[in-house]
C-alpha cells in the first residue's frame, strides 16, 4: 500500500488575475494534500484553473498581474511556500519540486545545447564543477532513455523531435532528484505512440525514485491509466475528488459524469448521438452565486442557484461538492449515464 | 446495409503524390502514392500521427495544393483537366473546415461577412436573401441569428468552429474535408461539434473526409477509416473491422497506444510498445516505411516496399505479412 506521508498541503488557495476588465478569480479556494509516491491528477477543461493551481505551487506567476489572495497557504515541509524569501524559493524550485511544461518546443532555450541546459540546472543547486555537471547531464539523459546520450547532449533543441525534447525537459526536472514533479499536460503536444513512451517513462521514474507526481491534464484516458487519485476542477474549484476507480466507476458529481460521458468509448456504437454537455463554463470575472455548474446541470435544484454546496466526505478519500448529497435532496440514484438517458 | 445501396463513388483518388521541394536536392514526400475512394454519403476517417501527410492529402484532394502526380476524380470528372470555370464550381462542391478556429477566421470581418464571402462568389443573391440565408445557417449550426454582427474574437473556440462549419455549408457543398475540426477544443465542446457534424451530414446528405489524430473520435464518426504513416496509406477498412481486427502492425500499435478512459480496461489492455520515432519524411526508408519500428520486420520488409492490396473484401493492407495476422486473429 501507499505510504500516507503528506509532503505538500494546499490550504484555501485563491489566485486572481488583475486585468483591465476587472479581477478574474481563476482559482477559488482550493484545498488538497499530496502524499509521497502518489500520482495525483488534476482534471478539467481549459480555464478551470488547473494550470494556474499547478503554477502557483511553484510561485510561477507574475505579480501584480497575478496575485494570490490573503489566507492562501501552500505548505511544504511545514514551510509556507508563499512566504519564502528569494533564496529559500530558489532552493525549493528545482531541488524539491521539478516542473514539466506542456510544450517542449517553448520550454527549452533554443540557443543552448541541451546538455548545457541540464548542467545549468545541476550547477544552480549543487556545488560542482562544469566538467562534473556535464558528465552528470549525460547521465540524466541516459536516465530518460535518450539513445546516444553523449551525442545528444551536444544537440540544440531544434535538432530533436518533440518526444526527445520532452525527455530533455523531464531530465531537467529530474536533475536534482526532486520529491515532487508537477507535470502540466506533459503529453498533449505529442503523438499517441510517443505519448505512451513518455508516460511509461514518468511512471518508471516514479517507481524508482518514489517521487510524487502532480499530473495536470484534460485527457481522461491518460488519467485512467496513470493516476492514483483524481481531483476534478470546474470554474476554479475542486468539485470532486477520490481514487481513480471511485471517480471512474462511481462519480457523484454531475460534471464528472458528463466529462466521462463526453469521451467516446472505442467499443461504443457509432453514429448515435454522442453525449454532449450543453453550454459553456461560467465567466470567472463574475462573482459566482451558488454552484458554478448549476447552469449546465441536468439535476439543478433551486438551492443550487443560491448557495455554493459544501464539500461532503463520502469516505475513503472520496468527496464531492454537490447539493445532491444533502440529506434533504431528492434521491436520484446513481448518476445517469448520459447516453442511456438520451439527455 | 445502407452502404450497399450507397456505394456510388464521389471522390476517386489514384496514385496521388504531393512532394514539396525543401531546398537543395531534398524532397519531402508528404503524400506518396495514395489511392482511395470515397463513396457518396459516407464519412471516411483518415488517421495518423503528425507529419504522416493526412492534412496534405486533404488539402490536395480539394485542390488547395496542386498534386505532384496522380489523378483525382470528383463525381467522375478528372480534376486535373478542369477549366477555370469548372474549377470554381468544383470549389463550391468541395469545402474544408480547418483545424484551428482561432486562425481560420478573419479577425476584421463580422461573422456575417465571413459566411457571406463564399456565397458572393458562387450565387447571385440580393442583400436581403443573403441576410436571410446567413440567419438560417447560423440557426442550423446552433448559434442563432444574433451572432451575425459579432466578430470572431467575441466567440469561444467551440462557437468559432461552428462559424467555420457555417462558412463551409454556405455554398451548399457536397463534400467537406474536416481537417482536425475538434482537436483545438475541450472534450465537452468536442462532443457538441461532432454531434453537429453528424446532424448536418444527415440533413444535407454530405460526404466527409474526416482527418484526425484522435482515434476514438474518428471511430465514432466514420464509416470507413484509413491509416496513414509517412505519406502512405497503410490500412483501409470499415471502422468496426479496423478496431476489432487490425491487420497492419502499425495500426495494431497505434490502437494499443490510445489510453482508454477506463481504469480496468486500461489495465487489461495489451499495449504494444513502439520503439523509436517516425523517420524524417525527407529520408524515407527504402522498403516498408514502417519497417524500422516494426516488431515483425524481416529482410523482405527492409528491401521491398509493400503495396496496398485488398486482402478481404473492402479491407486493404500494405504489409507483406498481413495474411499471418489474419490467420492468427481468426
Amino acid at each position: 500500500m501507499e505510504q500516507q506521508e503528506k509532503i505538500l498541503e494546499v490550504k484555501n488557495l485563491r489566485v486572481n488575475f488583475n486585468t483591465y476588465a476587472g479581477k478574474i478569480q481563476a482559482v477559488r479556494g482550493v484545498n488538497f494534500s499530496l502524499y509521497k509516491g502518489e500520482t495525483l491528477a488534476i482534471v478539467g477543461e481549459s480555464g478551470c484553473g488547473k494550470t494556474v493551481t499547478s503554477k502557483a505551487l511553484l510561485r510561477l506567476y507574475q505579480p501584480p498581474l497575478v496575485s494570490v489572495a490573503e489566507g492562501s497557504e501552500i505548505l511544504y515541509d511545514g514551510q509556507d511556500v508563499l512566504k519564502m524569501n528569494k533564496k529559500q524559493l530558489q532552493a525549493y524550485r528545482g531541488r524539491e519540486v521539478g516542473m514539466i511544461f506542456q510544450d517542449p518546443m517553448t520550454s527549452l532555450n533554443p540557443t543552448m545545447k541541451v546538455g548545457d541546459q541540464i548542467a545549468e540546472a545541476l550547477r544552480i543547486h549543487n556545488k560542482i564543477s562544469k566538467k562534473e555537471a556535464a558528465v552528470l547531464a549525460v547521465e540524466k539523459l541516459r536516465l530518460v532513455d535518450i539513445p546516444n546520450p553523449e551525442k545528444r547532449a551536444e544537440c540544440y533543441p531544434h535538432q530533436l523531435s518533440g518526444g526527445m525534447r520532452q525527455r530533455v525537459v523531464i531530465a531537467i526536472a529530474l536533475s536534482c532528484s526532486p520529491k515532487i514533479i508537477i507535470a502540466d499536460e506533459p503529453t498533449t503536444a505529442l503523438d499517441v505512440t510517443i505519448q505512451a513512451q513518455i508516460l511509461d517513462l514518468l511512471m518508471e521514474i516514479r517507481e524508482k525514485t518514489h517521487t510524487a507526481i502532480i499530473l495536470v491534464t484534460h485527457d481522461l484516458g491518460v488519467v485512467a491509466n496513470f493516476a492514483s487519485r483524481i481531483q476534478v476542477m470546474y470554474a476554479g474549484q475542486i468539485v470532486e475528488r477520490g481514487s481513480t476507480r471511485d471517480l471512474f466507476y462511481q462519480p457523484r458529481h454531475p460534471y464528472t459524469r458528463a466529462l466521462l460521458d463526453s469521451v467516446p468509448k472505442l467499443s461504443s456504437k457509432t453514429h448515435g448521438e454522442l453525449y454532449s454537455l450543453k453550454g459553456t463554463p461560467p465567466d470567472l470575472i463574475l462573482e459566482l452565486k451558488g454552484c458554478p455548474f448549476a447552469a449546465r446541470c441536468q439535476y439543478c435544484m433551486p438551492v443550487c442557484q443560491e448557495r455554493m454546496p459544501e464539500e461532503i466526505d463520502l469516505g475513503e478519500g472520496h468527496s464531492v461538492s454537490c447539493w445532491l448529497q444533502h440529506p434533504m435532496a431528492p434521491d436520484v440514484g446513481p448518476l445517469n449515464d448520459g447516453r442511456k438517458a438520451g439527455a | 446495409m445502407e452502404q450497399e445501396t450507397l456505394r456510388e463513388p464521389l471522390l476517386e483518388v489514384e496514385h496521388l503524390s504531393k512532394h514539396f521541394k525543401m531546398g537543395g536536392k531534398s524532397i519531402l514526400k508528404a503524400v506518396d502514392d495514395v489511392s482511395l475512394t470515397i463513396y457518396k454519403g459516407e464519412t471516411l476517417g483518415l488517421v495518423g500521427e503528425s507529419g504522416c501527410g493526412k492534412t496534405t492529402f486533404g488539402r490536395t484532394v480539394i485542390q488547395l495544393y496542386r498534386p505532384t502526380s496522380g489523378s483525382i476524380r470528383f463525381d467522375g470528372r478528372e480534376l486535373g483537366t478542369l477549366k477555370r470555370k469548372e474549377l470554381v464550381s468544383f470549389k463550391k462542391d468541395a469545402q474544408i473546415i480547418f483545424q484551428d478556429p482561432y486562425a481560420s477566421l478573419d479577425p476584421r470581418m463580422t461573422i456575417a461577412e465571413i459566411i457571406a464571402e463564399g456565397m458572393k462568389v458562387h450565387f447571385k443573391l440580393s442583400p436581403a436573401e443573403t441576410e436571410r440565408k446567413i440567419a438560417s445557417l447560423l440557426e442550423k449550426v446552433g448559434l442563432g441569428a444574433d451572432y451575425a454582427n459579432r466578430y470572431a474574437h467575441e466567440l469561444s473556440g467551440g462557437q468559432r468552429q461552428r462559424v467555420g462549419i457555417a462558412r463551409a455549408l454556405a455554398v451548399k457543398p457536397r463534400f467537406i474535408v474536416c481537417d482536425e475540426p475538434i482537436s483545438a477544443l475541450d472534450v465537452s465542446i468536442q462532443a457538441q461539434v461532432i454531434n453537429l457534424l453528424i446532424y448536418l451530414q444527415r440533413e444535407f446528405g454530405l460526404t466527409y473526409l474526416f482527418i484526425s489524430h484522435d482515434l476514438s473520435m474518428v471511430q465514432y464518426i466514420s464509416d470507413r477509416i484509413g491509416v496513414m504513416y509517412l505519406g502512405s496509406l497503410m490500412e483501409l477498412t470499415d471502422n468496426q473491422t479496423l478496431y476489432s481486427r487490425p491487420l497492419h502492425p502499425y495500426t495494431q500499435a497505434l490502437l494499443s497506444a490510445i489510453p482508454v478512459a477506463d481504469p480496468d480496461l486500461g489495465q487489461a489492455q495489451n499495449r504494444i510498445k513502439l520503439e523509436g520515432e517516425i523517420p524524417s519524411p525527407i529520408h524515407q526508408p527504402k522498403g516498408c516505411k514502417f519497417a524500422p519500428r516494426c516488431r515483425f520486420a524481416s529482410e523482405k520488409c527492409q528491401a521491398e516496399r509493400p503495396v496496398l492490396r485488398e486482402l478481404e473484401p473492402g479491407h486493404f493492407v500494405a504489409c507483406h505479412f498481413a495474411e499471418q495476422f489474419q490467420t492468427e486473429e481468426a
